[in-house]
């Protein structure tokens, strides 16, 4: 039997990505944490590639950073590479991506987890909730340890009933063979969760010293590094470099002669895997005519010698693993010193979450991370910030914080799960997002920081310097407006530049608008009266350069802010509105929007469908307001 | 949403000589003081007030069309907002001419079906126990309206906006992947290409658009078939309403091999005739395809004009026809009446009422005005409708078409001056939407799987 172990007010299952920023949230909120998990020493994991950022994934770690995460900040102490991607293109795509040292990250995060006040982190296998009154009120562990709190947040990754496979042999595991967590899993089905199973691979890691690098391209990280956090002001960690070499013909040709062998094609593997993750025996089969796909080699950290086969994920057996391997060149003389596998996993259709993460089902409840079914370090810090933000906000009794699909990736990012769920390991790009140009890395605390002040999230030290960079920018793009200038004064500059030169008076800001003026042409030309940094002077520039297309966009937001406003009671019983299509009725009922905004991205819902949940939902309010 | 404009034709086409189209929406008497030219600024007049002057081209300031506009202002209107009604001369090209030029406003948007009731509803201007009808009239607006849409989009338009789209998505799906996956082997995409691309698309919709103002799509109109047997007089008919000499007209059966149309206007109702192959049973290949087209073209029709040979008996392959066309929209023909007459008119009674037949002679003309005083009296008596859908749906795609080229101008020029691709991305995507959106094709999820499906990625 069990017995009563602790009582706290917000219990988060699982250290991983997700968990750690739904503990730091929660307790940083106030609440008292206890974060469980199976291995300690398994902490911010990562379990595959060595590297975090990237187009979109990049601005999530901002947007994370910028509303009170821990990601940003702990990349920043412990990246090995740093490099700005996209900077040929616009803002909007600019996309900071590092390298990490995964000891090191995860000595970090731990360390940070570690000294803050009202968690408690704790090793343990949790095998069931308690509920009560329907509703998610503690866990029970392996050892018979009952916790009981206001609030449980699950974020077991890969872990459940986790299974992993390699040529023919499969055995159940969490990732890097950890013990996965599988009686949890049947606990939640018999709560009625409905799971689905879902794939993900990684490469072998080969031993440093058998590569042979000459063989390979170098790709070094960035001269000046910019960071993840708007708090990180410099570093001084060393930085080391990646390397590219390609497939053969003969890789192709081990594969081609091995795939009766490979799970994925053999039948072994039930799960769906996603298609931007594929293993390199899928790409050679679905891209045939391809003749080489790049390999990049990374190093996993500073005092390892282990490097990350970035390309080569497989799940085929050992000894095919050792051929493919050793066909590309660099890595003829190659140790592999892990292998590459496959992972199975159960994930909760996502579609069974409100857009704060709390589970319909089950009241109390919040899940965050791969249990949604993301793949992705970035989606899972992402959904783990909101999680643990709306565990302590409801305890609290403070209203949920949702971002829209307006204010971040993290808003795509949930509200895509919540809405459409996915039959893949979902990953975020930024053609997902609707409004790019408004979602970049550079204003990522212009859009959040305010809300991770509010909730308690941003230190007022912080605070004081975001409001003063937001104020400085306001006040110089004013400045740009006001100040006008002569053709006889500017002309020469401009022609100096070979920009067409003005024929009437014009002012600083039409000038800085041209796509060939910068925004140290105008301040070369008229100083500002205080320096700005230069973080300040991209925003100014950026805010400027883009703004038509900027308006553009806030038109269509400001659109979507009135339907996202237009809140459809929880009770509403779609089945009894008679016009709606059977399809959108059997929809509305089974994703119960919490928007008109949101009604409308589920597919099988058409416009006339929303019209007339409009009327209906007018009719009901004027009803309600009439008291009958 | 309920902030922005909407304009739509709010009676049917072609009745009783007057067409009005209502405007609704903050920016409705703004834009339309754009197009009206009059003794006073249409900005400056007084609620309730109705107005005497013309639509102009607004490039040209050429006189187009000679109207009414009544102005209602806000909240004092149907719905509420500020409202314009433009009176027009009925015929289907004057609506159409005035109804093109204000969706070529940039503010302007035409309205879904149902839409000015509901916004009379939302507004507060309609009962609470109304919500029931509202809703109602929209879900079957919008039935109808999708059920005319997918009948246009079939075929040749749907073929050729598809194709353009595939052009759209793969230069998207390109550009996304050089955003996404920036170290990928993927080749870069220039600014060049993406103009060469949008030049190539904006084409394409060029080719569509002539076609639409030549009234190709636009001249659809009830689509009414012509069916009987083999030399009933079917093409006659046809040729007789049309006063043109399309279809061969011989006395050996089945000369009329396909389906031979031809647009006419009767009291100012638009109709698009199908003259098709005689229905019957038959042997011979080339002819067999006809009556296959011919089956079909029955299928489609809005009204059914079905000829009947009375100088001769009913012949079976009729009496099957006819049960076939019962609970049709039909008028009968009994022609030859030039003829002795052989025909027993009680059969036909069994099927028809008495109303829906009309004798007539087609070589002598004799009783063809009877023919379309029918036709008249089904269309006003609401029985027939489908052209006035038909119609709006061809005004939503046309202005569309001009959106969707719009937005590849703005890419094109964009790129021009050197602006990012990430940021062309926007016009040219939503060029793809716009097209999209005419062949009612708006799965946002196709370019993510274009992606994947035209490039090998993964970590």
């Amino acid at each position: 039997m069990g017995f009563e172990a602790a009582q706290y007010d917000v219990i988060v299952v699982g250290a991983g990505h997700a968990g750690s920023e739904s503990a730091l949230a929660a307790a940083r909120m106030g609440c008292n944490t206890l974060l469980i998990t199976i291995n300690l020493d398994m902490v911010a994991f990562m379990p595959c590639n060595p590297s975090i950022g990237g187009p979109a994934k990049g601005h999530v770690v901002r947007e994370v950073d910028a509303i009170g995460g821990e990601m940003g900040r702990n990349i920043d102490k412990t990246f090995i590479q740093m490099r700005m991607l996209n900077t040929g293109k616009g803002p909007a795509v600019h996309a900071l991506r590092a390298q990490a040292d995964k000891v090191m990250y995860q000595h970090e995060m731990k360390d940070t987890l570690e000294k803050q006040a009202n968690l408690t982190l704790r090793q343990g296998m949790v095998e069931d909730l308690i509920v009560e009154d329907g509703k998610c009120v503690g866990v029970t562990t392996q050892t018979g340890a009952q916790y009981r709190s206001k609030a449980v947040v699950l974020t077991t990754g890969t872990y459940l009933r986790g299974k992993i496979i390699m040529g023919e042999l499969a055995y159940e595991s969490g990732p890097n063979n950890q013990q996965p967590a599988v009686t949890l899993s049947h606990s939640l089905k018999k709560l009625g969760f409905e799971l689905v199973r879902f794939k993900t691979g990684t490469p072998p890691r080969v031993h440093r010293d058998s590569i042979d690098f000459a063989q390979t391209e170098i790709q070094p990280g960035d001269e000046n590094p910019k960071f993840f956090s708007y708090e990180t002001k410099s570093s001084d960690n060393e930085q080391m470099p990646c390397w590219l070499t390609y497939t053969s013909p003969e890789t192709h040709e081990i594969i081609n002669a091995n795939l009766h062998r490979a799970p994925m094609f053999s039948g072994i593997i039930e799960g769906t895997g996603a298609r931007y993750c594929p293993s390199i025996e899928d790409k050679i089969v679905r891209f045939s005519d391809k003749p080489q796909h790049q390999v990049f080699l990374e190093p996993e950290g500073k005092n390892t010698a282990e490097y990350y086969v970035q390309g080569l994920s497989t799940s085929m057996p050992e000894e095919v693993q050792e051929q493919i391997v050793r066909s590309v060149p660099g890595l003829q003389n190659a140790k592999i010193m892990r292998n590459g596998y496959a992972i199975e996993y159960d994930v909760i259709v996502p579609t069974q979450l409100w857009p704060t993460m709390e589970t319909k089902l089950l009241p109390g409840l919040f899940t965050a991370g791969q249990i949604n079914g993301t793949s992705g370090y970035e989606e899972a810090s992402a959904q783990g910030v909101m999680a643990g933000i709306n565990a302590a906000r409801k305890i609290q009794g403070k209203e949920s914080i949702v971002l829209d699909r307006s204010q971040g990736y993290i808003g795509v990012l949930i509200d895509d799960l919540v809405t459409k769920g996915t039959n893949e390991p979902y990953r975020l790009l930024t053609s997902r997002a609707e409004y790019r140009l408004l979602l970049r890395h550079d204003n990522a605390d212009l859009r959040l920081t305010q809300i991770g002040y509010d909730i308690g999230l941003i230190s007022e030290e912080r605070y004081a310097q975001f409001l003063d960079k937001k104020e400085k920018v306001e006040q110089e793009v004013e400045r740009l407006r006001a100040t006008k200038v002569r053709p006889s004064d500017i002309n020469p500059l401009l022609e100096s530049i070979g920009s067409a030169p003005i024929q009437d008076g014009s002012h600083l800001l039409a000038i800085l608008r041209r796509p060939e003026v910068t925004y140290s042409l105008i301040h070369q030309f008229s100083p500002t009266e205080h320096e700005l940094d230069e973080e300040m002077r991209e925003q100014v520039e950026i805010q400027v350069k883009y703004a038509g297309y900027i308006e553009k966009q806030l038109i269509h937001v400001e659109k979507l802010k009135k339907m996202e406003k237009k809140k459809l009671p929880e009770n509403i019983k779609y089945e009894d509105i008679q016009g709606l299509a059977i399809e959108a009725r059997q929809k509305l009922a089974k994703i119960r929007p919490m928007s008109i905004g949101q009604a409308s991205r589920i597919s099988g819902v058409s416009p006339a469908d929303i019209s007339i949940l409009l009327v209906y939902l007018e009719h009901y309010n004027r009803v309600t307001a009439a008291g009958g | 949403m309920l902030s922005d404009t909407i304009a739509a034709i709010s009676t049917a086409v072609g009745e009783s000589g007057i067409a009005v189209i209502r405007v609704s929406g903050p920016e409705a008497i703004a834009e339309v003081g754009e197009l009206f030219r009059s003794k006073q600024p249409l900005t400056e007049v007084d609620s309730h007030t109705v107005h005497y002057g013309f639509i102009m081209h607004p490039a040209t300031q050429e006189k187009l069309e000679e109207v009414l506009v009544s102005v209602f202002r806000a909240p004092r209107s149907f719905t509420t907002e500020d409202v314009v009604e433009i009176s027009t001369h009925g015929g289907i090209i004057s609506v159409k001419r005035v109804m093109d030029l204000l969706l070529l406003q940039p503010n302007i948007r035409l309205a879904e079906p149902g839409e000015f009731t509901k916004r009379a509803f939302l507004n507060g201007r309609i009962d609470l126990s109304q919500a029931e009808a509202v809703i109602d009239l929209i879900r079957s607006k919008s039935d109808r309206a999708f059920s005319v849409a997918l009948k246009q989009v079939e075929g040749d338009l749907s073929r050729k906006i598809t194709e353009l789209r595939h052009t759209l998505v793969e230069t998207l799906a390109h550009i996304e992947v050089n955003i996404d996956y920036p170290e990928h082997d993927v080749e870069s995409l220039t600014t060049q290409f993406i103009k060469t691309k949008c030049a190539e698309v904006t084409e394409g919709i060029d080719r569509l658009l002539k076609t639409a103002n030549q009234g190709k799509i636009l001249r659809e109109g009830i689509t009414t078939a012509i069916v009987g047997r083999p030399n009933v007089g079917k093409s006659s008919l046809l040729n007789a309403l049309a006063r043109e000499n399309k279809a061969i007209v011989t006395d050996i059966p089945g000369t009329t091999r396909d389906v031979i149309e031809e647009f006419v206007t009767i009291n100012n109702i638009p109709l698009k005739l199908l003259d098709t192959a005689g229905i019957r049973e038959t042997i011979d290949v080339v002819e067999q395809i006809g009556v296959e087209k011919s089956r079909a073209a029955v299928h489609e029709a809005d009204l059914i004009l079905l000829v009947l040979n009375s100088a001769e008996l009913l012949h079976e392959d009729e009496i099957h026809l006819m049960e076939q066309l019962r609970g049709r929209q039909t008028i009968v023909l009994l022609n030859k009446i030039d003829l002795p007459q052989q025909l027993n008119r009680e059969v036909v009674t069994r099927y028809f009422s008495e109303e829906a037949i009309v004798e007539l002679s087609v070589k002598t003309e004799e009783g063809l005005d009877h023919l379309e005083d029918a036709i008249s009296t089904l269309f006003f008596g609401g029985q027939l409708e489908s052209g006035d859908l038909t119609y709006v749906s061809n005004v939503r795609h046309i202005a569309l078409l001009n959106k969707a080229k719009q937005s590849l101008a703005d890419a094109y020029e964009a790129a021009d001056i050197g602006i990012p691709i990430d940021i062309l991305q926007i016009d040219v995507r939503l060029a793809w939407e716009q097209l999209g959106e005419v062949i009612g094709d708006a799965a946002p999820d196709a370019l993510i799987d274009q992606i994947f499906s035209q490039f090998c990625l993964g970590k």
